[in-house]
């Protein structure tokens, strides 16, 4: 028993429970002093804050640093001696690979949560009126859905940066590990912070959180503005992280043209995290100052500006939807090559269009307030700015078509999630243009139709993509590969299922289906649409389950992966033996002596050993 | 070269099928304003591109994870064709996409100018929104109602504002959409033009919390003689007795939505019988209900309140929406209700 408490998560959980009744205790102490009642709303908010830094102090994340301001010698990363097996994974752990697994398990454990709440009110939705939820219960489960989700996707991307930049780019580490350990672990309360708000009294804003209506709805608003702000943290310090680890911890030759394609689109994407998440952390913290001490920036009875607040929340969250996709477009650019065994078509067009989207992304925002009465000078240049996005993406497509082409492809099942990434991803892509001209927005603007082309862009931009990457480097994680006929019924299961649900949502979006309402007007004639819709969701959930069996049983009984076993010549296959060793190439000594991509090319390698001081590499090639 | 003759003509065959499904399917719904029709032209041309572009892609793929899939014993052995790209090709692909993008840009500009004509001889309607209701004054007949009757094949000139958080004024069949913002310096117009006589409904589409989902209200349009023959008896039925006068004001400003008439529980204390009682308040007096109390009640609801009822629920701008003759009308209705 004593060794389950000296667990960090457990530790740094049940410190955060007992901060958080600290922190709520001291507020309450001082309001008391100070002759006041007590009142609930500042109390949690306190509570929850207080709660967030206790985990960090319990799981230890703090502890280094702490010894280093205290001038306590501070042993350098790689000389930490992990905890031996599974415990590594429960602890504050500086090996990249470890941090990359638990950020793993963290999405799609808020992948399975954030899911389970839409199962939920699909349900409520399957028929019309109103059967097993009521408004506030529907209204708290959709934001959830949106938020839990958004929070799995940046930790599901966090993973593939984390596990795979060092592989690829040939480093020992990350350029901090300390502050990668560190990003991992805030992730953590903030997401209890963040499901928190089901159980103070729910909030009614959708993942949005638009003034004035979450000035004036139920108190757990504020955990749910609360769970972000923390979360963005990770997700700042982990891009921050990602950035500097690609710009100088690249092996010898590397030089940026010849990186792995998915280091390209890792790195646009944290240069967008590092520098727009400020902006929704900020959004977020007004509006909680505007409830906690009534600073009205939002509200205009007290000359607030509620569109300030779209401006502001927008400015980051749409280049989040360019952050949430661009990693799952780099393992489709990564993946394709390998199984269609050709190279990748026009490679710097690729990974420039990378940062073309990135740049673009920031342009857009606009767009979401088309409807919100912001003034036709702004409506038209935001029209042009958003349908630009449409080039850099289609040079995406075209080369991807173009890899495609005479390839000699082997049906694997990460070629068929990749397969159906390019497919879904197209119909997000497609979906996006009727959404970017002002007047046809003006129908289509929080609709159904909405709903379906962003799960559309989410599925091919990341669920496919990760399931993709996961059956792919799952070998180098655990040594076994995972099991080819699950793996297939679980593709064959979901895309359908998803495809019928999303074109479900863009038909009656179109005929005037409202996104987030609870019930909905039966005259419309939505109740069977609504009912395929539900099975189809239910249908996807069943398919991840088996994934997720999948996951599990073949970590013990898994077909062994021994050498290259997808013939990439990508240096964690081509050197590494599966699993990786810790410390990666630590004893390789590997020079690059071609270009990623030349599948095809008679006798060309991408790298090389020169010295090979270590007994495990000859065997392995 | 065989190839891409085959394609070409497989991409073709498949645009004008998929564009021959979205026409046909019925993806819109029905088109009753004259923005609507603008707007509905966009969409085709819109589906036009998507139907293109889907069959180009996917034709491509298609075609080539078929034709060039490994056959027999290849299983294992061989690579695809080395290519590694080719520059002329992408930049035929980014400029081409550039100057489609651009010149749908400009159609979308247009488009958007066109549904934003605006004619003199416009009908002004001023529309209210608030948690979870509308209603919609019209200021050159003085009439209030809680349902939008419109003209049909006459512009309509609505002034929006909202008493509380952010809703949207959308009636689908129309298409244009304006959110209606709380705020005096943030009051924000539509136009619409009504093309075809029939009952529709405007729902509100920004989330506005609580019942979002049941704030409809009918929208009328009918012709311009039946509208005229609709004023005329409005007009003509303008109560003269203050209780019927109350009754019409506090059923027309949405009163009735957390008062009731009948002593059934609500949002707000019943009216029935409330009139001279004698009733507890949440700072622990008590006070006698007369006019004076009703009074205050109405203008500055957040003073007196009943013990057990929340605060900042009721609006506090009844002082300026209502005249002093409309608010002893109402609190002449809420004095018959004995």
């Amino acid at each position: 028993m004593k060794k389950f408490f000296s667990i960090g998560i457990i530790r740094g959980l049940i410190f955060q429970i007992l901060g958080s009744f600290a922190g709520a205790g001291i507020f309450y102490g001082i309001r008391v002093l100070m002759g006041l009642q007590w009142k609930t709303e500042p109390t949690i908010v306190v509570g929850g804050l207080v709660g967030a830094i206790f985990f960090l102090v319990g799981q230890g994340s703090l502890r280094d640093w702490w010894h280093v301001a205290i001038g306590k010698e501070m042993p350098e990363a790689h000389e930490v001696k992990p905890y031996p097996g599974l415990r590594r994974y429960f602890e504050f752990t500086l090996d990249h690979k470890v941090v990359g697994v638990q950020y793993g398990v963290l999405s799609m454990v808020l992948l399975s949560v954030g899911g389970s709440l839409a199962l939920i009110f699909r349900l409520e939705l399957a028929n019309s009126g109103l059967q097993i939820l009521d408004f506030i219960q529907f209204n708290t489960l959709v934001g959830l859905h949106g938020m839990v989700l958004i929070i799995s996707i940046l930790t599901g991307i966090a993973a593939l940066g984390n596990y795979l930049v060092p592989l690829l780019i040939g480093a020992e580490d990350m350029a901090f590990p300390r502050l990668n350990a560190f990003s991992f672990w805030i992730a953590i309360p903030a997401s209890v912070i963040l499901l928190s708000a089901m159980f103070f009294g729910g909030f009614e804003t959708g993942w949005t959180g638009y003034p004035p209506n979450s000035v004036r709805g139920p108190m757990g608003v504020q955990m749910f503005f609360l769970g972000v702000y923390i979360a963005g943290w990770s997700s700042i310090l982990g891009a921050l992280n990602l950035v500097a680890t690609i710009i100088r911890m690249r092996n010898k030759g590397m030089n940026l043209f010849r990186m792995p394609i998915l280091v390209w689109s890792v790195f646009s994407t944290s240069f967008m995290a590092m520098t727009a998440t400020q902006l929704i952390g900020l959004s977020f913290q007004l509006v909680m100052f505007e409830r906690l001490l009534g600073m009205s920036f939002f509200t205009p009875s007290n000359g607030g500006n509620p569109i300030l607040f779209q401006h502001l929340f927008w400015f980051y969250s749409h280049p989040a939807v360019y952050i949430f996709v661009l990693p799952g477009l780099g393992v489709i650019s990564e993946l394709l090559p390998v199984f269609v065994r050709k190279p990748l078509f026009g490679y710097k067009w690729v990974a420039m269009s990378s940062m073309g989207i990135a740049a673009v992304g920031f342009l857009v925002w606009g767009h979401h307030m088309f409807a919100a009465g912001i003034e036709d000078y702004l409506r038209v240049p935001f029209m042009y700015s958003s349908l630009l996005v449409a080039v850099p993406t289609g040079v995406k497509f075209f080369s991807w078509a173009a890899t495609i082409w005479q390839g000699k492809v082997r049906f694997a099942v990460p070629l068929l999630f990749t397969l159906g990434a390019i497919l879904v991803f197209l119909l997000g892509g497609l979906t996006g243009p009727p959404l970017g001209t002002v007047s046809t927005d003006l129908h289509l603007h929080d609709t159904y139709f909405i709903v379906g082309h962003f799960h559309d862009t989410m599925f091919g931009g990341f669920i496919f993509p990760i399931f993709a990457a996961i059956y792919y480097w799952y070998p180098k994680i655990t040594g076994r590969k995972l099991n080819e006929t699950l793996g297939k019924i679980h593709f064959y299961l979901m895309t359908p299922s998803f495809l019928l649900m999303t074109f479900g949502q863009m038909r009656i979006g179109l005929l005037g289906m409202r996104r987030r309402i609870a019930d909905y007007d039966p005259s419309l004639n939505f109740d069977f649409t609504q009912l395929l819709i539900t099975i189809a969701g239910y249908l996807i959930a069943i398919s991840v389950l088996i994934f997720f069996i999948n996951l599990i049983i073949s970590a013990k009984k898994g077909e062994l992966a021994t050498g290259n076993i997808w013939k990439s010549r990508s240096p964690e296959w081509a050197i590494l033996p599966s699993p990786a060793p810790a410390h990666n190439y630590e004893g390789f000594e590997f020079k690059l002596v071609g270009d990623p991509y030349d599948y095809g090319l008679k006798g060309s390698k991408y790298v090389e050993l020169t010295t090979s001081s270590n007994s495990k590499s000859e065997a392995v090639l | 070269m065989k190839h891409l003759a085959i394609i070409s003509i497989l991409v073709i065959i498949f645009t004008l099928l998929a564009n021959y499904f979205l026409q046909s399917v019925g993806l819109l719904p029905v088109e009753a304003s004259e923005q609507a029709t603008v707007i509905d032209k966009l969409f085709n041309t819109h589906f036009w591109i998507i139907s293109f572009l889907f069959s180009l892609i996917s034709v491509v793929v298609v075609y080539s994870l078929i034709v060039f899939r490994r056959k027999g014993d290849d299983e294992d052995e061989g690579d695809g064709k080395y290519i590694t790209g080719n520059n002329t090709l992408e930049v035929v692909w980014t400029v081409i996409p550039l100057i489609t993008v651009i010149f749908f840009s400009f159609l979308g500009a247009k488009s958007l100018a066109a549904t934003k004509v605006i004619e003199p001889e416009a009908l002004n309607v001023n529309v209210t929104a608030g948690q979870w209701y509308w209603f919609f004054e019209y200021p050159d007949f003085e009439i209030k109602t809680d349902t939008l009757f419109l003209p049909v094949d006459r512009q309509v000139k609505l002034t929006m504002t909202s008493v509380d958080v952010i809703h949207s004024f959308w009636v689908p069949e129309f298409r244009v959409k304006q959110d209606v913002l709380p705020g005096d310096n943030f009051v924000k117009e539509l136009y619409l033009t009504p093309t075809v006589v029939g009952d529709y409904t405007v729902r509100c589409a920004e989330f506005c919390g609580g019942a979002h989902a049941y704030m409809n209200s009918p929208v009328k349009v009918m012709s311009k003689e039946k509208f005229q023959d609709w004023v005329d008896t409005e007009l003509g039925n303008q109560p003269k007795d203050p209780v019927s006068k109350g009754q019409k004001l506090v059923t027309q400003n949405g009163c009735v939505g957390c008062h009731s008439s009948d002593g059934k529980e609500g949002v707000g204390p019943t009216w029935k019988g409330l009139f001279g009682s004698t009733q507890k308040l949440s700072d622990g007096s008590t006070v006698t209900v007369d006019e004076e109390y009703l009074t205050n009640s109405i203008v500055k609801p957040n003073v007196q309140i009943v013990a057990g009822y929340p605060a900042n629920v009721m609006p506090s701008n009844y002082a300026d929406l209502f005249s002093q003759d409309e608010l002893s009308s109402i609190i002449a209705f809420i004095k018959s209700l004995q």
